[in-house]
């Protein structure tokens, strides 16, 4: 930049877009700018999970104390059911993916933008409109769904509340998720930089890879199925309710067929954001590369294979249970691969334990709880134990809420000052760290001692043995709820009024930290070769970052 | 300057193919009703299913092209396929052994 321009800087995305005005609601809801999307992506998530949040509060109220405490059974299996919908299909599935996969995989592979910029903008409006059609059926005629999230027939096809329109967005929600996928495989393998080869790819592009094929291949199986129950309530037509001849587990087949490689849409993303931070922060190459980036996709292959882990109780054959069971197994062995090498990568690393990296760390242990007790729940004796108790709500949730929604928010802090070219309070960040998993294990752990208890799941009342552990878990619901708030108002504060943030704050090498904070509209004022692996750190002497 | 064809490589087979294999489905389509009323026993699934994937394969390389397209895209079919043979084999662990 020696020609005399090097200090004006480049005008941010925020100051110039793809539509013709550049401000306005109107140059965000038009635009096709992958930065923007992901941005709308982030709001709408946070607003719907916050939804979903206050619907587990309310819950956890009406579980305060034995009896009728806030609502009635209905009102109980309502909240559930909403609450699942919110938290799987609006949430957590296309989280991380949407958001910071539209955000930082083109920057990450030195793109101008995603393959289909057009498309992108395309999924958005469809989750929109999928989440719209959630609201509405609301208000439909019947009241609000009632099934639980995993629509379960024959019962689905019975209930007399407003059940197809609910299945029918969660149809349309899927094809945001399909889109979206296909537009990251065709980015991933058309997009990469000149001399980004797919070994130097950063491991978060090899996840979101991985996760992007299982989007695209798995999530027609849950369309059709959803269909076939719209068709059966519809038209009476017997596939699943065996009063009309059909087969109530052929649903469940079909149903975890989907939803099994779902959790693995859920659990990949994140585990490539950690694999981005602990380098980063551990000032050392991954150790591994290459296991690492074969197990995400072994993980997406293994994930097909072992759906029916979710049916042990449900009478299927005795054949397809050993199977099972055992394929169950073998899937974590990737996961293991996993850990290992981010342990090793940290063993002898300089580590800066800043809350991006502390947020790992709660990661690593909760999701280490939650996929140890999926190898109770994944034996099929001790599983018809604690089937359909609260052994399985707290397993699902230190997965999936202490897993992905934990890295949800890991990614927030470490990616935050290059979405918003602003620094947030790191203090306050730690203390939110810490709070939070104080608040996780009390609202979560006392429901594995239930589960095992005997404490069945999806119910609004329990037996008087159980008051003292419910009332805790309560407790907990108020400290999460108070923490997931105090974790918006910092980062919301940040965007208000806090200090501008260093270009690479962390001293990161992968390439959305050589470009300045908030990128330009076109990402990069310069071309990009890339001549490194990704996680070279003798690079940081060239980079220019934030020392301490 | 040299003349750039513009043109996308197109293989012109005329209408002749798509109209011989929509005649093949059809045929395909009402062997599998008939066979449907004739006692197989255990076999008339397999039979069912071999005669759905053949229907299948006539729409994927030609009604949807895939036959002259690049080799990437038949790899991912492939393994989009394979995916699916895959599910089938492990459902049919529940079906026949029930
Ligand atoms: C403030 C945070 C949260 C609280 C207080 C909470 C609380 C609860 C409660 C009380 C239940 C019902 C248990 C039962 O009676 O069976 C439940 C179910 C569930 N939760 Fe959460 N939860 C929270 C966050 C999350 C998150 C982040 C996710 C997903 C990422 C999630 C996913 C689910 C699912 C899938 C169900 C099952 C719904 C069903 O049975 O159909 N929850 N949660
Ligand atoms: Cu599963």
């Amino acid at each position: 930049m020696a020609d005399g321009n090097a200090h004006v800087a480049a005008k941010s995305f925020y100051e110039e877009g793809t539509t013709k005005k550049s401000t306005g609601i109107t140059s965000w809801l038009f635009s096709t700018d992958h930065k923007r999307i992901g941005l709308m992506y982030l709001v709408t998530i946070t607003a719907f999970f916050f939804v979903g949040a206050l619907f587990g509060v309310l819950m956890r109220l009406e579980l305060m104390a034995p009896g009728e405490t806030i609502m009635g059974a209905q009102e109980y299996n309502t909240l559930f059911t909403l609450h699942g919908v919110i938290m799987i299909f609006l949430f957590i599935i296309p989280g991380i993916p949407a958001i910071f996969g539209n955000f930082f995989l083109p920057l990450q592979l030195g793109a101008k933008d995603v393959a289909f910029p057009r498309l992108n903008l395309l999924s958005y409006w469809i989750y929109l409109i999928g989440s719209v059609l959630v609201i509405l059926s609301l208000f439909m005629q019947g009241g609000p769904i009632d099934t639980g999230w995993t629509f379960y027939v024959p019962y689905s096809v019975r209930t007399t509340t407003s059940v197809s329109l609910p299945l029918f967005a969660a149809f349309v929600l899927g094809f945001s998720s399909i889109l979206t996928g296909l537009n990251f495989i065709v980015t991933i393998h058309r997009m990469r930089a000149p001399g980004m080869n797919f070994f130097r790819m950063p491991l978060f592009g090899w996840s979101i890879y991985a996760t992007a094929w299982i989007q695209v291949i798995a999530t027609p199986v849950v369309g059709i199925t959803i269909l076939l129950v719209i068709i059966e309530r519809s038209f009476g037509v017997g596939i699943f309710d065996p009063a009309l001849g059909g087969d109530p587990i052929l649903f469940q087949h079909l149903f975890w067929i989907y939803s099994h490689p779902a959790v693995y849409i859920m659990i990949l993303p994140a585990m490539g954001v950690v694999s981005e931070i602990i380098p980063t922060f551990s000032r050392r190459t991954i150790f591994g590369y290459t296991p690492i980036a074969m197990s995400s996709l072994a993980i997406a292959f293994v994930g097909y294979l072992v759906w029916a882990h979710h049916m042990f109780t449900s009478g299927m054959s005795d054949t397809s249970r050993v199977i099972f069971s055992l394929l169950t197994y073998i899937v974590a062995l990737p996961s293991g691969v996993k850990v290992f090498n981010w342990v090793a990568t940290m063993y002898k690393g300089s580590i800066d334990p800043k809350p991006p990296f502390l947020w790992v760390m709660s990661f690593v242990f909760l999701f280490s709880i939650g996929g140890l007790t999926g190898l109770v729940l994944g034996s099929i004796t001790a599983d018809i134990h604690v089937h359909d108790t609260y052994f399985v709500v707290s397993h699902f949730h230190y997965v999936m809420f202490g897993g992905t929604g934990t890295i949800v928010f890991a990614a927030l802090y470490y990616w935050f000052p290059k979405m918003f070219g602003k620094m947030y309070n790191i203090k306050w960040a730690n203390i939110n760290a810490l709070f939070y998993i104080i608040a996780f294990n009390v609202l979560y752990f006392p429901k594995f001692i239930m589960g095992y208890q005997g404490m069945p799941r999806r119910y609004y009342d329990y037996l008087p043995e159980f008051a003292d552990l419910q009332m805790l878990s309560t407790i907990g619901s108020w400290i999460m709820f108070a923490t997931l708030v105090s974790i918006f108002l910092n980062l919301y504060l940040a965007i208000k009024k806090g200090k501008k943030a260093h270009n690479n704050p962390w001293g990161g090498v992968t390439l959305e930290w050589q470009t300045s904070s908030p990128p330009p509209l076109l990402n990069f004022d310069r071309e990009i070769t890339v001549n490194h692996e990704p996680y070279d750190f003798s690079q940081l002497k060239e980079l220019d970052y934030e020392s301490k | 300057m040299e003349h750039v064809n513009t043109e996308h490589k197109t293989h012109s087979h005329g209408y002749g193919i798509y109209v011989l294999v929509w005649l093949a489905l059809i045929a395909l389509t009402s062997i599998t009703v008939t066979v449907a009323g004739v006692d197989f026993g255990k076999l008339a699934l397999p039979i069912a299913l071999f005669i759905a994937a053949v229907k299948s394969a006539l729409v994927i390389n030609y009604f949807m092209h895939i036959k002259f397209e690049e080799p990437i895209f038949k790899v991912f079919l492939l393994l989009s396929g394979t995916t699916l043979l895959v599910i089938f084999i492990l459902t049919f662990f529940d079906v026949f052994y029930r």
